[in-house]
């Protein structure tokens, strides 16, 4: 079987689909993930010991397993969600599990860059705890929200190579089924390219969206 | 107004307790300016934030306006809030919006009507002068103009006080100049209570009309300004004092009485209020037969009142020399020799001064 451009189409766009929408669901799990350990730290707005020291772990149990292990042990699970454990759509599950808490962390680091000053002047202002969160803290740290997004992104373009191990398909995938496997150099060569280059874009387009919103 | 009952706060950290406040009794009037003055670490940041209840205080009440907000439910809290405004050393301001937004914030949270925030907000931004940066963002601004967009956030909702936490201590003296002048409009044309955090005395000499000095957790003096400039009991308070008004004797006037023969005498004069409007040397140089010679002064104003000190030297005989003397100490002036032995003051003289100035 030859390696058409047809085929590198297809995968092209199997990636795009499974990085948009596994970033979609990661998103929305990260900043929730990222938001309650922000909020119900010790001395925080919403300070929680018990719901800090139940998302604290179950964040560094999922950043603790390697995305390829991740993706055949959680097949059950996946099947329960999809109704099949092969394929391009049940490979965004392990994607997402893989990339919510990964980005939780980097939310968390987003929201804690914003100056304790901002949250003390909202309290003295008589904000509720979700005004502070919604007025103050994720405008303010809307453009470094955008720069860890960005980063999930890449790092999900990554993820989606390993994607193969479960019939996932994309780039990754066609680079080792017909360039590794079957010796074709050209394969690896081009898929290599395509990937780089849409890395560039995707971090380009978070450099200047942030620029953007930062006004500078 | 603003009443301090007892209020002590404890924090505790690794099984050690820091006593942040200690027994603070303080009463705040309506109308007052009234500052907290103290070096960093002596509680008074910890202070300031028991007002408002960013801090609780671990025993003892704050009442403000008749109420103890720590018994308020979380809802009656943040609508009291409303009645409290705050500015910061830094300013807080959110630099992702516009400065139209920033002062706008506490209108929104309060969930008013979109017109009515916008006619509050210009009519504030006039007030502090800044309409024309409405459209701007904080990082375009100095920090001066930053400080009067923290100031028109804090009166966006129309408040009866006014917490000002170290506000000045980030700008540069013309700066905080302007700042001041503007919150000494505030009180007068608002009627704003105004509760001032500083380590400066430029401020408290500035624009307040009572003080507290603090000391590790203690408020070891308070009063009207005026009182604690002129008499201060305590050497912290002595040394706040001197930052504004030096009173000690320079080096080079004992240089000068060593070197002199003793045909004069050097009087120190301390200018504690009405009488500095007089015109003390000349009418004294007039009146006797003495030369005056002024060494050294350092008068400013206080309140209104001038307030300061003057180093004179009294040239004459004898008996002419402490006819004048007395003329200036039945004037409602202080006077203190300066002895060349560098013991600063002569006694010999200061019973019949002492009686002169009480009586």
């Amino acid at each position: 079987m030859e390696v058409t451009t047809e085929l590198i189409v297809q995968a092209l766009w199997d990636t795009l689909y499974m990085v948009s929408i596994s970033l979609l669901f990661g998103s929305i799990i990260g900043i929730i993930l990222g938001m309650l350990l922000v909020v119900t730290r010790k001395g925080h707005i919403l300070e929680n010991k018990l719901i800090f020291s139940i998302v604290n772990p179950i964040v560094n149990t999922f950043r603790s397993i390697p995305f390829i292990i991740l993706l055949v042990a959680i097949i059950p699970f996946t099947r329960l969600i999809v109704g099949t454990s092969i394929g391009t759509t049940a490979a965004i599950v392990p994607l997402v599990l893989h990339i919510g808490p990964y980005m939780s962390r980097l939310v968390e680091n987003s929201l804690l860059e914003v100056d304790d000053g901002i949250i003390e002047a909202a309290k003295a202002m008589g904000a509720t705890p979700l005004q502070i969160i919604y007025r103050f803290l994720l405008p303010e740290a809307f453009p470094s929200l955008i720069l860890s997004i960005t980063t999930a992104t890449i790092g999900l373009i990554g993820a989606t190579a390993m994607a193969g191990a479960v019939g996932g398909g994309g780039l990754g995938d066609v680079a080792i089924t017909y360039g590794y496997q079957r010796f074709s150099t050209i394969t690896i060569f081009v898929t290599v390219i395509i990937l780089v280059i849409i890395v560039q874009v995707v971090q380009s387009l978070g450099n200047i969206l942030e620029r953007k919103i930062r006004r500078v | 107004m603003i009443e301090f009952k007892n209020v002590s706060k404890v924090f505790e950290s690794n099984d050690k307790k820091i006593h942040a406040l200690n027994d603070i009794n303080i009463v705040v009037e309506k109308g007052d300016v009234f500052g907290v003055i103290g070096f960093s670490g002596a509680g008074k940041s910890t202070l300031i934030r028991t007002v408002n209840l960013l801090e609780y205080p671990t025993s003892g009440e704050v009442i403000i306006e008749g109420k103890n907000l720590a018994m308020l439910s979380e809802k009656e809290l943040c609508e009291e809030k409303k009645n409290i405004g705050m500015i910061f050393q830094h300013f807080n301001l959110l630099n992702s919006k516009t400065v139209f937004d920033n002062v706008a914030m506490p209108l929104i949270l309060s969930k008013k009507k979109k017109k009515e925030i916008e006619e509050r907000v210009y009519e504030i931004l006039r007030f502090v002068g800044l309409e024309d940066k409405a459209k701007n963002y904080p990082n375009q601004l100095s920090g001066g103009q930053k400080q009067r967009v923290g100031i028109a956030r804090a009166l966006a909702t129309n408040p009866s006080i006014l917490l000002c936490d170290e506000a000045t201590s980030a700008l540069d003296p013309q700066t905080t100049k302007s700042i001041l002048n503007l919150l000494k409009k505030i009180n007068e044309e608002y009627k704003i209570t105004i509760l001032i955090i500083t380590h400066e005395m430029e401020v408290i000499k500035e624009i307040c009309n009572r003080v507290a000095v603090m000391e590790e957790g203690r408020v070891i003096e308070s009063g009207s300004v005026f009182d604690i400039f002129a008499r201060p009991t305590t050497e912290t308070t002595r040394n706040f004092v001197r930052s504004v008004v030096r009173d000690e004797v320079p080096e080079s006037v004992y240089k000068m009485l060593k070197e002199n023969e003793y045909t004069s005498r050097v009087f120190k004069i301390d200018f504690l209020g009405a009488s500095s409007g007089q015109p003390l040397i000349s009418r004294t140089a007039k009146k006797y037969q003495v030369d005056i010679n002024v060494l050294f002064g350092n008068i400013t104003e206080l309140q209104g009142m001038p307030f300061g000190n003057l180093i004179v030297e009294l040239i004459g005989d004898d008996v002419e020399l402490e006819r004048a003397l007395q003329f200036i100490c039945n004037q409602d002036v202080e006077v203190k020799e300066v002895s060349e032995n560098g013991s600063h003051y002569g006694t010999h003289r200061a019973s019949a001064m002492g009686y002169a100035i009480h009586g």
